[in-house]
């Protein structure tokens, strides 16, 4: 892999970064009113005098403001991002608390959906026209049609509203079992907002796929394979399917931003008790440190995951990395 | 030769004129007629869309819907004062979906919801649209230096996730309409930048681009007369989507309580629903049917789009 690729890649992405840090800063800034006042709009907590003058200087508001970017700039690197107005603890402890939940719970339904998306969307094209390209396709377009937290409320109205087979929201029981009872009491609290999740983007998954195979499948090297007399599965498998995959893989990293931003809502109708939730919570009290925290973490996230995927691409396909 | 002929029979036919003619006609006439046939032909070809058709079909409904239907529902039926039914009534004939917690009907927060959901829908997408067109324009059409800057600030839109960006601005600016259309705008151009860039790019380098510049036509003029007329397909195709994505992006924000409180959406009501508890309680008519016609608005121009883009967009016909 050329090291030029990979360089221009990287810096591209820590462009983007330092971006995104400055609009953050800026956008805090250029808003009517004290920053001070707008912190502590949403707190819970009455602030005294002392307390202000301690999270100015703390935030680096009582100087000019070339000098609070740079004060900015060195909290944020160092992970210092002031402390929660709604529970009084540090931004990054309730931050750190929540990641693993959300890992848990974006990870699981990008995984599904990318699986049974693709596997779809494969079937789809191969048999485009047909009775299971049709359905899939409609079933795919309601999908995408669907808000993601009003499909978690329906699961959860029929699951567990009707029908009682899962249990209503949060990461556990909280009945201080543990071993395998704990990890099955942890799946079935994670099934529904997963699912919600999974049903939310495999649309799209199949969309993509679909339409990437069928242009594949239009190409002179897959008509020389039918040609040469190559069996119908062994051109889909072996010919069609691979060139048609790293597309739709890289558009399945870079939607990566929309699945994180979907757990939002999820996160908050099951109360599961990751990012999302916090994000919610912090909303709704307008605990600007932890909102502004989540936006760079979730920028961070996205950043990451795209350049994963350039240099996963770059690694793949050498057409892209030469040109 | 005609001037030979003593008796000629019919005047000679221009080739871009097949019907109704007399005298040779101005080129703006000549111009509209052929925009006429144009906009005839592709009809035809999107008449054969059986998707684009059932989404235009259900399109021209909502649309009517929101234009018409507000004005039949009275305004004590969606006032929180005055509202005549009870709490919480399931479907019944006389309250259709049942009402919310105010006593209100739902069938009539939906209707007049139909009309702010699908204003925030159309006004983000004019907003997205003339960012999107402007910057990408801009960036395709002057190159250089113009170029490299709007096409970072493209891609740096691009990767900032949306729901993080809407969050932070929402909460700085407040819940009202307007800011809400602002943002949905603001977070969504920069996809539509990059495809009219492209466009741009590729229309630029036409023959009679270059013949304009000759003849002395300057910037304004090359962008508006000839860049623009040009990128206008991928523009409407893209636009009819953009409408569908404002309106789940509006839905989005109304869920996460970032919703203007004063006026009635279909997110909202399903907002409302989600705060008074109606999960654990099971009032399923509050919260089933504003989705279901979010669903269905989404679909409608989704499958517009779509059959817009696969006419419009050559990589996509069917081979």
């Amino acid at each position: 892999m050329g090291r030029k690729y990979l360089a221009r890649k990287s810096l591209h992405a820590l462009a983007t970064l330092a971006f995104v840090l400055a609009f953050n800063f800026f956008l805090f800034r250029v808003m009517p009113g004290d920053p001070i006042r707008l912190l502590a709009r949403g707190s819970a907590t009455h602030m005294t005098p002392q307390r202000i003058a301690q999270i100015e200087h703390e935030q680096g508001l009582d100087r000019p403001l070339p000098q609070q970017f740079v004060v900015y700039a060195e909290n944020t690197l160092t992970g210092r991002f002031g402390i929660s107005f709604v529970t009084n603890e540090s931004v990054t402890s309730v931050i750190a608390r929540a990641i693993w939940p959300t890992v848990l719970l974006v990870g699981s339904a990008t995984l599904i959906a990318t699986f049974f998306g693709l596997w779809a969307g494969i079937k789809g094209a191969w048999g485009r026209g047909g009775l299971f390209d049709t359905t899939s396709l409609f079933g795919s377009l309601v999908l995408y049609s669907a808000p993601e937290g009003w499909l978690g409320m329906i699961l959860l109205i029929i699951f567990v509203g009707a029908f009682h087979w899962f249990p209503a929201g949060q990461m556990s029981s909280n009945t201080g079992q543990t071993g395998i009872a704990n990890v099955l009491d942890i799946l079935s609290h994670l099934f529904l907002p997963c699912m919600t999740l999974v049903l939310g983007y495999i649309g799209e998954y199949t969309i993509i796929m679909r339409s990437s195979l069928l242009e594949v499948m239009g190409e002179d090297f897959v008509m020389t394979a039918r040609a040469k007399g190559v069996p119908d599965r062994l051109v889909r498998r072996s010919h069609a399917v691979p060139n048609a995959l790293l597309p739709t893989l890289t558009l399945v990293f870079y939607s990566f931003g929309f699945i994180l931003g979907g757990s939002v809502i999820v996160e908050a109708v099951y109360s599961w008790p990751g990012l999302g939730l916090l994000t919610y919570r912090a909303i709704q009290d307008l605990d600007y440190n932890v909102i502004q925290a989540v936006f760079l973490l979730f920028s961070l996230a996205v950043i990451a995951f795209n350049l994963a995927a350039d240099i996963t691409y770059g690694y793949l396909d050498p057409r892209v990395r030469e040109a | 030769m005609q001037t030979l002929d003593p008796t000629p029979s019919e005047p000679p036919v221009l080739v871009d004129e097949p019907t109704d003619l007399v005298p040779p006609k101005s080129p703006r006439r000549i111009g509209w007629a052929r925009r006429r046939r144009a906009l005839s032909a592709f009809w035809k070809t999107y008449r054969r869309s059986r998707m684009g058709m059932v989404g235009l079909v259900m399109m021209v409904l909502f649309i009517l819907l929101a234009v018409v239907g507000p004005f039949f529902v009275p305004a004590k039926d969606v006032s929180v004062a005055f509202a005549t039914g009870k709490p919480f009534q399931p479907p019944t004939v006389h309250w259709l979906l049942g009402t919310d917690n105010f006593g209100r009907s739902v069938l009539s927060l939906i209707v007049v919801g139909s009309r702010i959901s699908l204003i925030v829908g159309f006004a983000a997408t004019v907003v997205t649209m003339v960012l999107g067109a402007g910057i990408g324009i801009a960036s395709g059409f002057y190159g250089g230096k113009t170029d490299t800057l709007l096409n970072a600030l493209t891609n740096w839109f691009l990767v900032i996730p949306w729901i993080a960006l809407a969050i932070v601005m929402a909460s700085i600016l407040g819940p009202t309409l307007l800011n809400i259309i602002l943002i949905i705008g603001i977070t969504s151009w920069a996809g539509t930048a990059r495809l009219v860039r492209a466009q741009a790019l590729t229309v630029k380098e036409r023959p009679y681009v270059e013949r304009a510049r000759a003849l002395g036509g300057g910037d304004l003029h090359t962008i508006a007369h000839h860049i623009l007329p040009n990128v206008m397909p991928v523009i409407f195709a893209n636009t009819v989507l953009t409408v569908a994505l404002s309106i789940l992006a509006e839905t989005t924000l109304s869920l996460l309580g970032l919703g203007d409180p004063n006026s009635v959406s279909w997110g909202g009501i399903i907002n409302e629903a989600f705060q008074a508890g109606a999960l654990s309680a099971g009032y399923w008519w509050w919260i089933i049917p504003p989705g279901v016609m979010i669903v269905l608005v989404v679909l409608a121009f989704t499958m517009c789009g779509y059959a817009l883009d696969e006419i419009i967009n050559p990589r996509l016909r069917e081979r």
